[in-house]
């Protein structure tokens, strides 16, 4: 047959239809394979599951090694939303317990909260009930994408020092935002040591690289688990805290609104703060955190304010001591230097009253009588009879300031708490603002020298004011963690700071103190065994009868505690603060109350100061 | 002469080339078999249990029946061209009624321990049959139209069987069968209508939904690919310049005419604009045709109209397909994203590919075809593990060695002294091309899902034989030629 050649060149035809198609077919190999770099991370997100292995959150001792906050297991229902397939939604509800209104409106609140993505997991459920997690358990395999995630959830052992554990709560999308170590579930610190440890108490997650195939099935470890890494605990915290003083203490504020802190002087250490009222930490724990939550916030009380770090009130005589020490260290007065008292300091048609004591008055017994007019006639020497040292009001009152700031007023004191409130110390700018410059004198702001007036404080700062008396010159920041596993304390809670008063001055003041329980105001706070010191506070208040106040320290030489008792509207300080602050420093030194001072201890326990909160003085 | 034709001279006279390729691709194809099937049991690539130890098995039956096919007679299978086509039809009904249903397709034949499908048998058969139609006295394509019927027959009967079955892929195997019918004489413009038709389509189907002159971008787009190719037919087809550049011409000026209206906010509707400028240059190419009697003008007024006719069946026609052949259709152009469904296949199998890298993962270390990610993946997806595990190195290898088979069976074809072994050879290329283009194109998302095998590569014993057969005929056949010169 002959061969026709025309036809032959088909064979281009048909060869190069061929070459055309293999080099298209290449051209998009190299488009897939080289140039687009995705493909690579789907593999990986298809092929690797990456289950964050949790840490466990560090425990909290107290000082004596007390276990205080402990972990407990608690189940969260997580799922990857590309990997749920169609599943029995009715079964599923009702081996959860949650209707199908709930399981929608979980399943929507997932989708629209930050950092969903369809690849990773996201919360569906959280804290399960152990019986709920049995019956999950049994029947997860029906429901592919769900898988349970074991959190960990606080315990406590006493019932105590809610304000200063804080608690834990889940993160919320802001945290998430700001901090790239949350996901979507996780928990962190909100409020107290549980905040402010926070990135000591996480811990490092860690992740485990399973493999698992196109069904979703778990084929085992990525290269039996070389690139897992293990998740590393949280620190241990040792607190400061006496959890049993602290238990204590706050029995002793049952009823009454104010707080408790107590420092160990040497050390900054706190032994125990108490706000009150105060709350059971554990109530914000799991699943019923939300609405507890809610109703301590709503309380008229503010369980939740930690008013012994925050609230800024007016320290009254408490105060005193500050002011003997500047005007010692002014020199305006001396150990002899008397001032008249009679019934009150009198100038210019002001009146500030006072009790009956001997006059005229020194410094030392003038702390022991709490003498108003005392500590008046000193600030109005000091502000207005030394106008050759100072120049002028103002440049005399900022001295004066300036003492009171190095003593650790006016600011925060920078406890290792959140949410420390720096109570208020004015300047002379603030006078002239009010005043008008060079148009106020030392009677118009008189009443600062005792601790009224625009003065505020926190019970904390008067707590640290007693420990640098006690210590008879400085303090060292104080703080509610003693110690952190494996960490060197932070330089801040180690360093002594020295106020702008000699020391021998503190001397002075101590003694004062001292005569104050001896035989003045606080003598119910003396004790058979132990020097105490002290010193009463009775606050004026706009908001109804006066707080009672007092703050001590003992033993006298060598002191190992001083407290500060803020009760609001109760009274005198020698009433309330000062029979719980005696009793707080003899539970603490002597370990047990004394037979014959349980009647006080009956007394504080029983007694009810709430009731006068809010009610007007008549 | 017969005496002549002993088993040396036909082992000097093989194309090694071929057998190398072959055995190659063999060999590649079992070790990938085995990393799809890879399990993390770490079983052996030899154990019988293994696909990939099954493979070799076939493999191994493969080579002893390729060298027996060699020491046949190449004019037996001339002679029995015939006989063999009808026991393979007679086989093909019988599976129809005698096959269980697997997945839905009746297709798998069990004889004792193996399971064959006589589909993929088939193939060699119509080669044969269609290569001995064409090896006929003075027989050539275009003396009559029942030659073209009888040609057509020879393999729309197998089709038929075949579809019968439920197994669509394979029939359509068969369809490859045309490039055989371009080669021996059947117009090229079939050819060149079907491919605009495809274009036309693909275009139609996936520019559907943006705009320009109010119609779908697609329809506008495919009224300009009309327009060009009248302009080119004239020029080429034609070899009419002038009538070209008229044409030209008036395409670009009504064009740049309906641009500056539209400028100025007379929307001309797209549609008809181009019905009708594509009619008025249709008139013009009928009135050229008659006064000058130029007869190839007829086609172009035959392909631009045929063409508007087309554009308009398209919508119709895929509106009326069933919602998955539908979906299949828009998965592979890229329009829906159907990662659970149809999309789920190929998107595995791109993300497995994609993967790969340059360079791939290294032997064994592919994560996607390891984890059954890709389905079929040691069947008709087995092109995946070698992108993940090779890249694109190993992945581009394996197509120019495909590549280069086909080529290779080209060049033998169009050496052959007879029809018989010419076309028979471009039987065989045909197929190869067709499963080679689908398979490929399938599993790098450019062609839809059709499940048909990659040959010597997929796992199955039918696939492997088929081709095996298939080669080999072909070597001998082709190493007999030289016994035909001396006639």
């Amino acid at each position: 047959m002959r061969k026709d050649y025309r036809l032959e060149k088909r064979k281009y035809v048909i060869g190069g239809f061929i070459l055309i198609v293999a080099i298209i077919y290449i051209i998009r190999l190299f488009d897939l394979q080289v140039c687009e770099s995705k493909y690579k991370d789907y593999a990986d997100s298809n092929a690797f599951l990456r289950r964050t292995q949790y840490p466990s959150r560090g425990l909290m001792y107290d000082r004596n090694g007390k276990l205080v906050v402990f972990n407990q297991p608690a189940y969260d229902v997580m799922i990857i939303p590309r990997d749920v397939q169609e599943f029995d939604t009715l079964d599923l509800c009702e081996t959860l317990n949650i209707s199908r209104e709930q399981f929608d409106k979980r399943i929507y609140d997932m989708k629209h909260s930050a950092g969903y993505s369809s690849y990773t997991p996201q919360k569906f459920i959280t804290h399960l009930s152990a019986q709920d997690y049995g019956r999950l358990q049994e029947k997860l395999y029906r429901y592919p994408g769900f898988f349970i995630q074991k959190r960990i959830l606080r315990q406590y052992n006493y019932l105590a020092a809610a304000n200063v554990l804080g608690n834990i709560r889940e993160v919320s999308d802001k945290d998430i935002e700001a901090d790239n170590y949350y996901a979507s579930g996780d928990y962190c610190g909100d409020l107290g040591v549980e905040k402010s440890y926070e990135p000591y108490l996480r811990g490092i997650k860690g992740e485990e690289i399973l493999i698992r195939d196109a069904h979703g099935r778990i084929q085992g470890k990525y290269e039996d688990g070389a690139h897992d890494i293990s998740p590393i605990s949280g620190k241990n915290l040792k607190l400061s805290l006496d959890i049993e003083l602290q238990q204590y203490a706050e029995s002793l504020m049952i009823n009454k609104i104010g707080a408790i802190v107590a420092i160990e002087p040497s050390t900054g250490e706190i032994l125990a703060m108490v706000s009150s009222p105060t709350y059971d930490p554990t109530s914000l724990i799991g699943r019923q955190r939300g609405g507890n939550y809610r109703k301590l916030i709503n309380n008229k009380y503010r369980p939740l304010y930690d008013r012994a770090l925050k609230a800024a009130y007016p320290p009254g005589s408490t105060f005193k001591p500050s002011q003997g020490l500047i005007l010692r260290e002014e020199g305006i007065v001396s150990l002899s230097t008397a001032y008249p008292c009679t019934g009150g300091f009198r100038s210019g048609g002001l009146k500030v009253g006072c009790h009956g004591h001997e006059s005229p008055i020194t410094l030392q017994p003038a702390l022991r009588t709490s003498c108003n007019a005392y500590f008046c006639w000193g600030l109005k020497s000091l502000i207005d009879n030394h106008m050759s040292k100072y120049g002028s009001h103002s440049n005399a009152f900022e001295v004066w300031k300036n003492h009171l700031v190095s003593m650790g007023f006016g600011y925060k004191l920078g406890i290792d708490l959140p949410g420390e409130g720096r109570g208020f110390i004015p300047n002379s700018k603030t006078y002239n603002k009010v005043y008008g410059e060079g148009r106020w004198s030392a009677n118009t702001i008189i009443s600062i020298a005792i601790g009224q007036g625009e003065i505020c404080a926190t019970p904390l700062q008067i707590a640290n004011l007693c420990a640098t008396i006690a210590n008879r010159g400085w303090y060292i920041t104080p703080h509610v963690v003693k110690e952190i596993q494996d960490t060197v304390m932070p330089e801040e809670y180690i360093a002594k700071h020295t106020p702008t008063i000699k020391s021998q001055y503190y001397d002075e003041v101590a003694m004062g103190m001292r005569m104050a329980v001896t035989g003045g105001t606080c003598r119910l706070a003396a004790l058979d065994s132990i020097e105490v010191c002290g010193k009463t506070g009775t606050a004026q208040n706009p908001h109804g009868r006066d707080h009672s106040a007092f703050m001590g320290f003992a033993p006298y030489h060598n002191p190992e505690i001083a407290v500060c008792v803020y009760v609001e509207n109760a009274g005198f300080g020698a009433t309330y603060g000062v029979p719980i602050g005696s009793l707080i420093i003899e539970k603490y030194l002597t370990g047990k109350i004394s037979e014959k001072r349980k009647y006080l201890e009956q007394r504080m326990l029983e007694s009810n100061t709430i009731i006068y909160s809010g009610v007007k003085k008549h | 002469m017969e005496s002549r034709s002993t088993n040396k001279s036909i082992f000097e006279n093989i194309d090694w080339i071929t057998v190398i390729i072959y055995v190659i691709l063999v060999v590649i194809g079992v070790f990938n078999i085995y990393a799809a099937s890879y399990d993390f049991d770490n079983a052996s690539i030899f154990s019988f249990d293994e696909f990939s130890g099954k493979q070799i098995r076939w493999i191994g039956l493969s080579f002893v029946l390729g060298l027996i096919l060699l020491l046949i007679d190449a004019r037996m299978y001339e002679t029995y061209a015939y006989p063999i086509y009808a026991l393979m039809l007679i086989l093909l009904v019988a599976t129809i009624f005698l096959a269980k249903e697997i997945n839905g397709s009746r297709s798998w034949l069990v004889l004792g321990p193996m399971s064959l499908q006589p589909a993929e048998f088939a193939k060699f058969a119509t080669a044969l049959a269609m290569a001995k139609l064409f090896s006929g006295y003075n027989f050539t394509l275009n003396s009559s139209p029942g030659n073209y019927i009888k040609a057509l027959l020879l393999f729309l009967i197998p089709i038929a069987l075949i579809l019968a079955q439920n197994e669509t892929g394979s029939a359509l195997v068969y369809l490859s069968l045309f490039f055989v019918l371009y080669r021996e004489g059947m117009s090229g413009l079939i050819l060149f209508a079907a491919l605009c038709c495809v274009t036309f389509f693909v275009i139609a189907v996936k520019f559907a939904d943006s705009t320009i002159l109010d119609i779908p971008t697609g329809e506008f787009v495919i009224y300009l690919l009309i327009m060009t190719i009248m302009v080119g037919m004239t020029a080429i087809y034609c070899k009419q310049p002038n009538l070209a550049k008229n044409l030209f011409l008036w395409f670009v000026g009504t064009g740049l005419i309906v641009m500056i209206l539209s400028l100025f906010g007379v929307t001309i509707p797209g549609t008809i604009y181009g019905i009708s400028v594509i009619t008025i240059a249709c008139i013009y190419c009928i009135i050229a045709m008659l006064r000058n009697h130029i007869k190839g003008m007829l086609v172009t007024v035959f392909f631009a109209l045929g063409s508007i006719v087309f554009l308009f069946s398209v919508n119709h026609v895929f509106n009326t397909l069933q919602p998955h052949q539908k979906n299949r259709i828009l998965v592979t152009l890229g329009i829906v994203e159907d990662l659970r469904g149809t999309g789920y296949n190929v998107n595995q199998s791109k993300i497995a590919i994609g993967s790969g890298g340059f360079i791939g993962k290294g032997y064994l270390n592919g994560t996607q075809t390891k984890l059954k990610y890709v389905p079929e993946q040691h069947t008709d997806f087995i092109f995946c593990t070698i992108g993940e595990e090779h890249g694109f190195i190993g992945s581009s290898f394996v197509l120019l060695l495909f590549l280069i088979l086909i080529l290779r069976v080209i060049s033998i074809a169009e050496r052959q002294p007879t029809a018989f072994g010419r076309v028979y050879a471009y039987c065989v290329a045909s197929y190869l091309i067709l499963h080679f283009v689908i398979n490929i194109g399938m599993v790098i998302g450019l062609c839809p899902v059709i499940g048909i095998p990659l040959p010597f590569f997929s796992y199955g014993g039918s696939s492997l034989w088929g081709f095996t057969i298939l080669i080999f005929v072909l070597l001998r056949i082709d190493a007999a030629r030289r016994e035909h010169l001396s006639y």
